[in-house]
């Protein structure tokens, strides 16, 4: 009953705040004004009805019961558990996984290829945040100025320089781990909101300077005439090399998801996560914090550049309006939406984050709204992320029975 | 007697308030020190200075390396102090509550393992030995402080106790020569109080290291410690064996209280 008169008093509350906005009409020409009440009547209904559900999943959430109750023991978590406990599933569904990624450009059309290759970025980017975010839990808000750096260093050294794709590739990353290094080391006395605060101001200016350094950049203009990537030299119409982004991009988010989980589990791995833990005891068991800090931007500032340059590649064409915070706060949903550290999480909210939008068009005008409330739902019931606990499965030797898993 | 850890003169400032005062401590190889004094006396200052996390307003600190040379620890950052061979807990648990058991004492093991960014994403044979020797060893060291049933935990969920004696394993990890334990026993009931002696008695023996331990447990202070430091507002105030401490005047006194009488 309770439940009851606190939905009302919240759907009351409503109705009294969206009354001016949306329950009178005024007419300034012939001084008429019009009640809309039923609109009122059923904003109240709805909001009547929103917060009895919200109030009964509080309920439920307060109990320590799954909010929807899924039939036992299934999980996201616990379905990757039971495919890594048994390799044959595994190998199975990966080679399952593997043929329809690389059918998807042979089947599907043009445009569909072209919204994979960028959700393919986004992986790409979400995975390098994911190191610095997500294992060493330096909160950076500004990370898509390393995309921009990438993508820039191609679009001009090709400008300049007419360098090519191959050649740019490891530059673009390069050069994005020295603006990783520059930004690294002033902020490593900082951390939490302090370090968001000057990460996210280091992306506008990187921004910013794009868009008023007009000499050099373009400014607003942006850099034009981006060749793609070539193929020994061979000519490509602009389907087939879509097509050939398309595996160019499917086999770097390949290399990009190895090289984070061996590096994820690895000596330096364990010392990025034990920077999220604590900074203090970290030093106090002999790790180099300074030295692990810039090494998770260099790291993750690496695939940004990365990215950036196939980015470039794939557009033909830079501008600043493509690099701004938006971008940024989306690939940093990503990470949080996947759950920290999780690279098959992270994974799969890239793809959420990027194809959801794309395939629902008819919704587009509501997005953000959308957006901020999955963000808000999933901070309040599921604030570790789609994934979490993933935990790496460790051998002792003279230990017959390996134990390990999640347990 | 050759000294591990010798202390001269330390004093700490924090603005207008002088922390230590001149401090002057020595500790011996094989030896079990104790530092006792009230709350506020300034013993975790001192931790903290030799370890790096303060820079001691005045005062010279020296660890002793296998050689027997004196090696300066002024100034020298946390990490490169642990990496000479200077392990700590600390009073209020800081375990990385989120890894697991074995990956915490692993951490430990973090400066005398090489396995660098290439390594990891090659996973040559290399970095897999180093590797598979960082989990035995860790491993090795969990049996000693009898946690090798809860190896694969997350921290967080281990009792009290347990987070105490995982705490005193990953600081083996490092392969220290002069262990700081920060309160080790603080928490625990009489039982566990017990455990804990035996560990530090038997980590003292096999490990080949020396200990210095704050305590407010006396009974475990006086039964295990060779020598004993004891500290009022930021100065020591007397030093010497268990039985002398104990019937000295100036200690009955700082904790105690004068009587008017």
């Amino acid at each position: 009953m309770q439940r009851v008169i606190k939905a009302a008093i919240a759907a009351l509350w409503f109705m009294v705040l969206t009354l001016p906005v949306l329950g009178i009409k005024l007419n300034t020409i012939e001084s008429t004004v019009t009640w809309r009440l039923d609109r009122i009547a059923l904003l109240g209904a709805g909001i009547f009805a929103l917060a009895l559900i919200w109030d009964w999943c509080f309920s439920r959430k307060a109990r320590g019961l799954a909010v929807i109750r899924l039939p036992r023991n299934f999980s996201l978590g616990s379905g990757m558990a039971i495919l890594s406990e048994r390799p044959v599933l595994m190998a199975g569904s990966l080679a399952i996984l593997a043929a329809i990624m690389i059918a998807m450009p042979l089947v599907v059309s043009f445009y569909q290829t072209n919204i994979m290759i960028s959700a393919l970025l986004y992986i790409m980017l979400a995975l390098g945040l994911n190191i610095v975010v997500g294992l060493a839990g330096q909160l950076v808000l500004g990370y898509v100025a390393f995309y921009a750096v990438g993508a820039y260093a191609y679009g001009l050294l090709h400008q300049f320089l007419g360098w090519g794709f191959w050649v740019c590739l490891p530059v673009g990353g390069f050069v994005a781990v020295i603006f990783g290094l520059a930004l690294g080391f002033p902020v490593l006395r900082l951390r939490g909101d302090y370090l968001a605060i000057v990460t996210l101001g280091f992306g506008e200016i990187v921004r910013l300077a794009l868009q008023n350094w007009t000499s050099l950049t373009g400014g607003p203009r942006g850099v034009g005439d981006i060749p793609r990537p070539g193929f020994f030299g061979m000519e490509m119409d602009i389907s087939a090399s879509t097509t050939y982004i398309y595996y160019l991009v499917l086999a770097a988010v390949v290399i990009t998801i190895i090289v984070i989980s061996r590096l994820k589990n690895s000596r330096v791995g364990l010392a990025l996560q034990a920077l999220r833990e604590d900074e203090i005891a970290c030093e106090a068991m002999g790790i180099d914090i300074t030295r692990v800090k810039l090494s998770a931007f260099a790291l993750g500032s690496c695939w940004a550049g990365f990215a950036g340059v196939i980015f470039a590649a794939k557009t033909t064409y830079i501008n600043p309006s493509s690099f701004t915070f938006m971008e940024s706060a989306m690939i940093l949903s990503m990470v949080v939406l996947g759950g920290m550290g999780s690279i098959t999480g992270v994974v799969i909210a890239a793809l959420i984050l990027i194809l959801a939008p794309e395939y629902l068009r008819a919704f587009s005008e509501y997005r953000m709204l959308i957006f901020g409330a999955i963000m808000v739902i999933m901070m309040i019931f599921r604030p570790q992320g789609l994934i979490s606990g993933e935990r790496r499965r460790y051998r002792i030797t003279g230990l017959h029975e390996s134990k390990g898993g999640r347990q | 007697m050759n000294p591990v850890l010798e202390v001269q003169d330390l004093s700490q400032d924090f603005g207008g308030l002088r922390a230590l005062n001149e401090l002057s401590l020595t500790v011996n190889s094989g030896e079990i020190v104790a530092l006792i004094g009230p709350n506020g006396a300034g013993k975790t200052t001192f931790f903290n200075c030799v370890t790096g996390i303060y820079t001691p307003t005045e005062g010279k600190m020296f660890l002793y390396d296998r050689e027997g040379s004196p090696k300066l620890l002024n100034g020298k950052k946390p990490h490169v102090i642990t990496a000479m061979g200077m392990a700590r807990t600390f009073q209020n648990i800081r375990l990385f509550s989120d890894m697991t058991v074995l990956e915490n004492v692993m951490i430990g093991r973090h400066c005398r393992t090489r396995a660098g960014i290439l390594g990891a994403v090659m996973r040559d044979g290399r970095t897999r030995r180093e590797e598979q020797e960082s989990i035995d060893a860790s491993y090795a060291l969990l049996e000693l402080v009898r946690l090798q049933d809860m190896w694969n935990e997350t921290a967080r969920n281990l009792p009290y106790g347990a987070q105490r004696r995982l705490e005193i394993a990953r600081a083996l990890a490092t392969e220290p020569r002069m262990l700081l334990l920060d309160e080790p026993a603080a928490g625990m009931n009489p039982q566990e109080t017990n455990e804990l002696k035996d560990l530090v008695c038997s980590i003292r023996d096999n490990q080949q290291l020396s200990i210095l331990l704050i305590e407010h447990d006396m009974g475990m202070v006086m039964s295990l410690s060779d020598r004993i430091y004891v500290m009022e507002y930021g100065s020591c105030i007397a030093t010497g064996k268990p039985e002398e401490i104990r019937v000295n005047p100036r200690v009955i006194k700082a904790y105690l209280g004068e009587s008017d009488a």
